[in-house]
Protein backbone atom coordinates (compact mmCIF):
# COMPACT_ATOMS: atom_id res chain seq x y z
CA UNK A 1 0.00 0.00 0.00
CA UNK A 2 1.91 3.21 -1.06
CA UNK A 3 1.76 6.31 1.32
CA UNK A 4 0.56 10.17 0.39
CA UNK A 5 2.95 12.69 0.70
CA UNK A 6 1.41 14.51 3.66
CA UNK A 7 1.99 11.40 5.45
CA UNK A 8 5.80 10.68 4.44
CA UNK A 9 5.54 14.70 5.62
CA UNK A 10 4.36 14.52 8.82
CA UNK A 11 6.47 11.41 9.40
CA UNK A 12 9.75 13.09 9.00
CA UNK A 13 9.11 16.60 10.72
CA UNK A 14 7.78 14.65 13.23
CA UNK A 15 11.44 12.48 13.83
CA UNK A 16 13.67 15.24 13.09
CA UNK A 17 13.69 18.22 14.85
CA UNK A 18 13.54 21.42 12.79
CA UNK A 19 12.89 19.80 9.77
CA UNK A 20 11.57 21.68 6.75
CA UNK A 21 10.35 19.18 4.04
CA UNK A 22 9.29 19.93 0.51
CA UNK A 23 7.30 17.29 -1.13
CA UNK A 24 6.73 16.24 -4.85
CA UNK A 25 4.02 13.76 -6.66
CA UNK A 26 6.43 13.46 -9.30
CA UNK A 27 4.31 11.38 -11.41
CA UNK A 28 0.88 12.35 -9.91
CA UNK A 29 0.28 8.45 -8.99
CA UNK A 30 0.43 8.72 -4.88
CA UNK A 31 3.52 6.33 -5.54
CA UNK A 32 6.87 8.12 -6.79
CA UNK A 33 7.66 10.82 -4.96
CA UNK A 34 10.47 13.62 -4.66
CA UNK A 35 11.09 14.68 -0.79
CA UNK A 36 13.81 17.46 0.06
CA UNK A 37 14.81 17.83 3.48
CA UNK A 38 16.34 20.73 5.27
CA UNK A 39 17.06 20.34 8.83
CA UNK A 40 19.84 21.91 11.50
CA UNK A 41 20.61 18.35 12.53
CA UNK A 42 22.17 17.84 9.31
CA UNK A 43 25.04 20.00 9.71
CA UNK A 44 28.29 18.24 9.56
CA UNK A 45 26.81 15.10 8.31
CA UNK A 46 27.52 13.68 5.14
CA UNK A 47 24.96 12.61 2.51
CA UNK A 48 24.92 8.66 3.69
CA UNK A 49 24.33 9.99 7.18
CA UNK A 50 21.53 12.77 6.53
CA UNK A 51 19.51 9.99 4.37
CA UNK A 52 19.72 7.22 7.33
CA UNK A 53 18.21 10.16 9.00
CA UNK A 54 15.46 10.38 7.10
CA UNK A 55 15.06 6.11 6.62
CA UNK A 56 14.82 6.32 10.29
CA UNK A 57 12.42 9.08 10.82
CA UNK A 58 10.06 6.88 8.05
CA UNK A 59 10.48 3.78 10.55
CA UNK A 60 11.39 1.20 8.06
CA UNK A 61 8.52 2.31 5.66
CA UNK A 62 11.36 2.59 2.99
CA UNK A 63 12.20 -0.20 0.83
CA UNK A 64 8.28 -1.52 2.09
CA UNK A 65 4.67 0.75 1.48
CA UNK A 66 7.42 3.45 -0.08
CA UNK A 67 9.32 1.76 -2.71
CA UNK A 68 9.82 5.38 -4.96
CA UNK A 69 10.88 7.87 -2.72
CA UNK A 70 13.63 10.43 -3.93
CA UNK A 71 15.61 12.28 -1.28
CA UNK A 72 17.43 15.32 -1.47
CA UNK A 73 19.24 16.36 1.81
CA UNK A 74 20.92 19.52 2.86
CA UNK A 75 22.11 21.15 6.04
CA UNK A 76 20.80 24.70 6.52
CA UNK A 77 23.79 26.47 5.44
CA UNK A 78 24.39 24.74 2.52
CA UNK A 79 21.14 26.25 0.73
CA UNK B 1 24.47 -16.88 9.51
CA UNK B 2 24.50 -13.01 9.49
CA UNK B 3 28.27 -13.53 10.00
CA UNK B 4 28.79 -15.68 6.95
CA UNK B 5 26.86 -13.36 4.80
CA UNK B 6 28.43 -10.14 6.29
CA UNK B 7 32.15 -11.99 5.43
CA UNK B 8 30.92 -12.75 1.79
CA UNK B 9 29.87 -9.09 1.64
CA UNK B 10 33.22 -7.88 2.58
CA UNK B 11 35.02 -10.62 0.51
CA UNK B 12 33.48 -9.30 -2.43
CA UNK B 13 34.27 -5.24 -1.44
CA UNK B 14 38.33 -6.54 -0.97
CA UNK B 15 38.06 -8.09 -3.90
CA UNK B 16 37.07 -5.40 -6.21
CA UNK B 17 37.46 -1.29 -6.30
CA UNK B 18 33.94 -0.88 -7.32
CA UNK B 19 31.52 -2.90 -6.23
CA UNK B 20 27.22 -2.65 -7.11
CA UNK B 21 24.76 -4.36 -5.76
CA UNK B 22 21.59 -4.32 -7.85
CA UNK B 23 18.88 -5.50 -9.02
CA UNK B 24 19.93 -7.50 -12.16
CA UNK B 25 23.02 -7.37 -14.13
CA UNK B 26 24.90 -4.59 -15.55
CA UNK B 27 24.19 -5.93 -18.80
CA UNK B 28 20.46 -5.98 -17.96
CA UNK B 29 19.03 -3.64 -15.03
CA UNK B 30 15.80 -4.79 -13.58
CA UNK B 31 15.06 -1.80 -11.86
CA UNK B 32 14.84 2.01 -13.21
CA UNK B 33 17.03 3.07 -10.05
CA UNK B 34 19.40 -0.03 -10.42
CA UNK B 35 19.55 1.17 -14.57
CA UNK B 36 20.95 4.74 -13.64
CA UNK B 37 23.87 4.02 -11.05
CA UNK B 38 25.07 1.47 -14.23
CA UNK B 39 24.43 4.33 -16.81
CA UNK B 40 26.41 6.79 -14.58
CA UNK B 41 29.45 4.21 -13.93
CA UNK B 42 29.30 3.73 -17.84
CA UNK B 43 29.59 7.33 -18.75
CA UNK B 44 32.66 7.88 -16.02
CA UNK B 45 34.08 4.50 -17.66
CA UNK B 46 34.68 2.88 -14.34
CA UNK B 47 34.91 -0.48 -14.23
CA UNK B 48 32.57 -2.00 -11.36
CA UNK B 49 31.20 -5.92 -10.02
CA UNK B 50 27.70 -6.01 -10.39
CA UNK B 51 26.25 -8.47 -7.80
CA UNK B 52 22.73 -9.10 -8.39
CA UNK B 53 20.50 -9.37 -5.45
CA UNK B 54 17.42 -10.58 -7.19
CA UNK B 55 19.33 -14.17 -7.32
CA UNK B 56 19.94 -14.41 -3.38
CA UNK B 57 17.24 -13.02 -1.16
CA UNK B 58 19.54 -13.69 2.05
CA UNK B 59 22.01 -11.69 0.35
CA UNK B 60 19.26 -8.78 -0.87
CA UNK B 61 18.11 -8.32 3.21
CA UNK B 62 21.91 -9.11 3.99
CA UNK B 63 23.16 -5.97 2.64
CA UNK B 64 20.45 -3.72 3.43
CA UNK B 65 21.91 -4.65 7.14
CA UNK B 66 25.20 -4.09 6.67
CA UNK B 67 25.28 -0.79 6.32
CA UNK B 68 21.71 -0.30 8.00
CA UNK B 69 20.41 1.73 4.57
CA UNK B 70 17.07 -0.41 3.33
CA UNK B 71 17.26 -0.11 -0.24
CA UNK B 72 18.98 -0.98 -3.41
CA UNK B 73 20.98 -0.43 -5.39
CA UNK B 74 24.29 0.06 -2.98
CA UNK B 75 27.07 1.37 -4.47
CA UNK B 76 30.77 0.87 -2.76
CA UNK B 77 34.16 2.24 -4.00
CA UNK B 78 37.26 0.78 -2.01
CA UNK B 79 35.25 -1.37 0.51
CA UNK B 80 33.32 2.63 1.82
CA UNK B 81 29.29 2.82 1.09
CA UNK B 82 28.68 5.36 -1.08
CA UNK B 83 25.23 5.93 -1.61
CA UNK B 84 21.64 4.60 -3.25
CA UNK B 85 20.66 5.82 -6.36
CA UNK B 86 20.06 9.43 -5.34
CA UNK B 87 23.43 10.09 -3.84
CA UNK B 88 25.11 8.92 -6.94
CA UNK B 89 22.98 10.71 -9.46
CA UNK B 90 23.64 13.76 -7.03
CA UNK B 91 27.29 13.29 -6.58
CA UNK B 92 27.94 12.82 -10.28
CA UNK B 93 26.02 15.80 -11.34
CA UNK B 94 28.14 17.67 -9.08
CA UNK B 95 31.45 16.16 -10.03
CA UNK B 96 31.71 14.85 -6.68
CA UNK B 97 31.99 10.84 -8.16
CA UNK B 98 34.71 11.61 -10.18
CA UNK B 99 36.59 13.45 -8.19
CA UNK B 100 36.32 10.80 -5.07
CA UNK B 101 37.10 8.00 -7.73
CA UNK B 102 40.28 10.21 -8.43
CA UNK B 103 40.81 10.47 -4.81
CA UNK B 104 40.95 6.90 -4.37
CA UNK B 105 42.86 5.96 -7.53
CA UNK B 106 40.07 4.16 -9.34
CA UNK B 107 40.99 4.84 -12.88
CA UNK B 108 38.13 4.61 -15.71
CA UNK B 109 38.75 1.89 -18.22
Amino acid sequence: MAMDGETIKTMITDNIPGAEVHIEDLRGDGDHYAAHITAPCFVGKSRVQQHQMVYSALQGKMGGDLHALSIKTSAPTED
Amino acid sequence: MQNVLFERIQKELDNHDVVLFMKGEAAFPQCGFSSLVVQVLSQLGVPFKDINVLEDSDLRQGIKDFTNWPTIPQLYVKGEFIGGCDIVREMYESGELQQLLDEKGVKAA
